[in-house]
């Protein structure tokens, strides 16, 4: 699934990010970024209701290209100015945790080498 | 790269979330430009980071001193905290001291010490009550 078909399913508003025809293979929704490094195995889409600058230090370590906060979570310019730096796309959705992770697997992002 | 050795320094802020991870951002990105194998650098990269952001929220700040070589990584994470009176309980995934406004932050779930094991190719902790903690993260190359 390419990026610009999740920010249709979710009708996310992206706050930086060019590459739209980046290929996305799985998700992994989580508020716990030790978590997040436990268990994500492959690059990733990640979604969270945490707004904090380690949101986008957690996605440089593990190789994740782009974040979509949810629940209309919005980040700061803080945030937005290191995603920049490191490259990483950010969305924000209005879509609660479980619905915007239903809506993804339903379109057939189901999570295949994450867990 | 021959058998040059590269050393590193960093200081790490006190409870300030803010920056923590510069120091092992800074680490990935020598270790990406040394064009080691991105699986490789992913685990020192994550095992690294977690022993930061323990370090600041946990050991008051400290410092990492990390070593490159052609082989391996070792990096040294060492704080000024109060040290892990239950080692053995501290491996355990899930078991946390950390406080209410650290979980706020995202971390403080009790995986920072099991991640850095699951990541390290080799994981040394030197720890004392009341004097601190420093902890050592090899990955093979």
């Amino acid at each position: 699934m390419k990026l610009e078909e999740v920010v249709k399913i979710l009708d996310a508003t992206v706050l930086f990010g060019s590459d739209t025809e980046m290929e996305i293979v799985s998700a992994c929704g989580s508020d716990l970024m030790s978590d997040v490094m436990a268990y994500v195995k492959e690059n990733v889409l990640l979604l969270t209701g945490l707004v904090s600058p380690q949101v986008i230090r957690t996605a440089e370590m593990m190789d994740i290209k782009a974040v979509v906060f949810v629940r209309g979570k919005t980040p700061g310019e803080n945030i937005l100015e290191l995603a920049t730096e490191k490259g990483i796309a950010v969305m924000t959705t209005d879509n609660p945790m479980f619905i915007a992770c239903g809506k993804l697997y339903n379109a057939g992002l189901t999570g295949k080498g994450v867990w | 790269m021959g058998d040059n050795l590269i050393k590193l320094h960093y200081e790490i802020p006190s409870y300030d979330l803010t920056y923590a991870g510069e120091a092992s951002s800074s680490v990935k990105k020598v270790l990406v430009q040394l064009g080691i194998d991105p699986a490789r650098v992913k685990k020192a990269a994550i095992a690294m980071y977690e022993a930061e952001i323990n370090a600041v929220i946990h050991g008051n700040g400290g410092a990492a001193d990390v070593e490159i070589s052609s082989g391996r990584i070792t990096a040294c994470i060492s704080d000024k905290g109060p040290g892990i009176p239950n080692l053995e309980l501290a491996m355990k995934e899930g078991w946390s001291t950390a406080s209410d406004e650290i979980r706020e932050m995202g971390f403080g779930a009790g995986m920072g010490l099991p991640n850095m094991k699951r990541y390290a190719d080799k994981l040394d902790i030197d720890t004392e009550v009341g004097k601190g903690t420093r902890v050592t993260i090899t990955v093979d190359f």
